[in-house]
């Protein structure tokens, strides 16, 4: 067996009193494309958010590609929070994209996708502007490499938002629910992307509502509800009947186009 | 009115354009800091950057200009009349641009910084690349409004003993006993002044357009 793309072992996420994420024990292959899924304010974006360490974990430990993120912590429960430098690194093998894209309004869509490369990687802007060009003709938006967000449909955004990530060349893909802000009709490009993405082998953990995406892309499933992960298994275990109660339910509420072919 | 005249109300006017100008841009570097003195959460600094702009958004910018001119020959600094003008209308206008700015910085979505910190952005990069930027373009209108409040009130400097516009037109009117076509003009000129202003403003925001959030 090798070395999971992500560990996560008992983590918990409180918000003041409230317990958002209960001891959470997954792990995640790497070069697959694991889905999270799960009724709303179940804690899917915060795990996802603490994987990209924009949430700090209470307690538990999150590892990626072996490395703790953030803190570490000793079998008997001692916490440290681990240096800055050594949390930017392990940080820097994942890369995020959000549901609203968070394009920076003032920077093209090669600014957007430069920018890291020039300010944190220190490329000559050359550089940085060509590997970016690579990484928009990738998603299909190199003639749109000179508008601004603004003059971008919402897929097209999302798209680059995508490109962005892909830049710093991260070991895994994070991304939450990237298609939920988007017009149905637009969300096919931006999924179609993330199918080419999971061809190549990226990792990749997705938390969506597509639940169609999820059954036919997916290689494993991971169901949250009231912040615990109640199962998590490949597509094919966890749709097929008789299936547990909550998802059963959870299907119901979000019948889609794609969750209908289950039914 | 004669040309010599009007020729005399244009110098005046240059240094009522130089002296703002100065100040704008002096009191906006300096607001930058107080604004992100104000939103760095750590009372150490919120503090000091309150009671800054309490203080000169709350003494009208006569007294300030007044207490600075008188207070900086005591504290041995023996400045021309012009460089404590220009300190006065700086702080003055820093206050309000900060004030202006800390609105600017806290409508930044936050998104947009978390993005910047997932592209591993450090917080001075995220500050001076995204977080400025974007509450410039926030802000640009209000910034033009300062910049021609600031052209306006300059007519107070002249209680330091500097002539600039209103002044000279004060000066040419008692001499001449031409008070209203005097006057008249001096409205007239501050009045272009501060329409250019507001076009180069209108401008600047239409060219920045395509980046709007
Ligand atoms: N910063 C915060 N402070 C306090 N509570 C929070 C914070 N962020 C999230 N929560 C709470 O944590 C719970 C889980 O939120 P989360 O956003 O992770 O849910 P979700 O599964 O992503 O839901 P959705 O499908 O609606 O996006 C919710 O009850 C939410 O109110
Ligand atoms: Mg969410």
């Amino acid at each position: 067996m090798s070395l999971p793309a992500i560990a996560i072992t008992k983590l918990v996420k409180r918000f003041g009193d409230s317990t958002v994420l209960q001891d959470i024990d997954l792990e995640i292959p790497e070069g697959k494309v694991s889905c999270l899924i799960g009724p709303s304010g179940s804690g899917k974006s915060t795990l996802l958010r603490c994987l990209a360490f924009l949430e700090e974990s209470t307690s538990g430990m999150i590892t990626i590609n072996g490395e703790a993120l953030g803190f570490f912590e000793t079998p008997n429960g001692k916490r440290e929070r681990l240096p800055d430098t050594q949390i930017r690194a392990v940080r820097a093998k994942t890369g995020m994209v959000f549901q609203q894209f968070n394009l920076w309004p003032h920077m093209t869509a090669l600014g957007n996708v430069s920018e890291a490369l020039k300010t944190v990687h220190k490329l000559p802007k050359r550089q940085a502007e060509e590997r970016a060009m690579a990484q928009l003709r990738k998603v299909g938006l190199e003639n749109r490499a000179n508008h601004y967000p603004s003059q971008l449909s919402g897929g097209q955004q999302q798209r680059v938002a995508i490109a962005r990530a892909l830049a710093l060349e991260p070991k895994i893909m994070l991304f939450d629910e990237p298609t939920s802000a988007l017009d149905p009709e637009l969300t096919g490009e931006v999924l179609n992307v993330m199918r080419d993405l999971a061809a190549e082998g990226m990792t990749m953990v997705v938390v969506t509502h597509e639940i169609g995406f999820a059954a036919t892309v997916a290689n494993q499933i991971s169901f949250l509800d009231h912040g615990r992960l109640l199962f998590s298994g490949p597509p094919s275990e966890i749709f097929a009947k008789p299936r547990h109660p909550r998802l059963d339910q959870f299907l119901d509420t979000y019948l889609d186009r794609g969750a209908s072919m289950l039914a | 009115m004669t040309l010599k005249l009007f020729t005399l109300l244009l110098q005046a006017a240059i240094s009522t354009v130089a002296i703002s100008l100065i100040s704008i841009a002096v009191g906006f570097a300096i607001a930058i800091l107080i604004s992100a003195a104000m939103i760095s959460k750590k009372p150490i600094y919120v503090f000091p950057a309150r009671l800054f702009v309490s203080f000169f958004r709350g003494v009208p910018l006569l007294v300030q200009l007044l207490l600075i001119y008188t207070l900086l020959p005591v504290i041995g600094l023996n400045v021309p009349s012009i460089v404590a003008a220009i300190v006065g209308m700086s702080l003055c206008t820093a206050a309000y641009q900060a004030e202006n700015l800390r609105g600017g910085f806290e409508s930044v979505p936050r998104g947009l910084i978390e993005a910047a910190e997932v592209t591993g952005l450090n917080p001075r990069q995220t500050f001076f690349r995204i977080r400025v930027p974007i509450a410039l373009r926030l802000t640009f209108p209000a910034l033009i409004n300062e910049a021609i409040m600031i052209l306006k009130s300059s007519s107070l400097v002249s209680v330091v003993g500097i002539i600039e516009l209103t002044k000279m037109a004060q000066d040419l009117a008692s001499s001449t006993y031409l008070p209203i076509p005097i006057f008249a003009t001096a409205g007239l000129i501050y009045l272009v002044i501060n329409s250019a202003v507001a076009l180069i403003g209108r401008f600047a925001e239409r060219s920045l357009g395509g980046a709007s959030t």
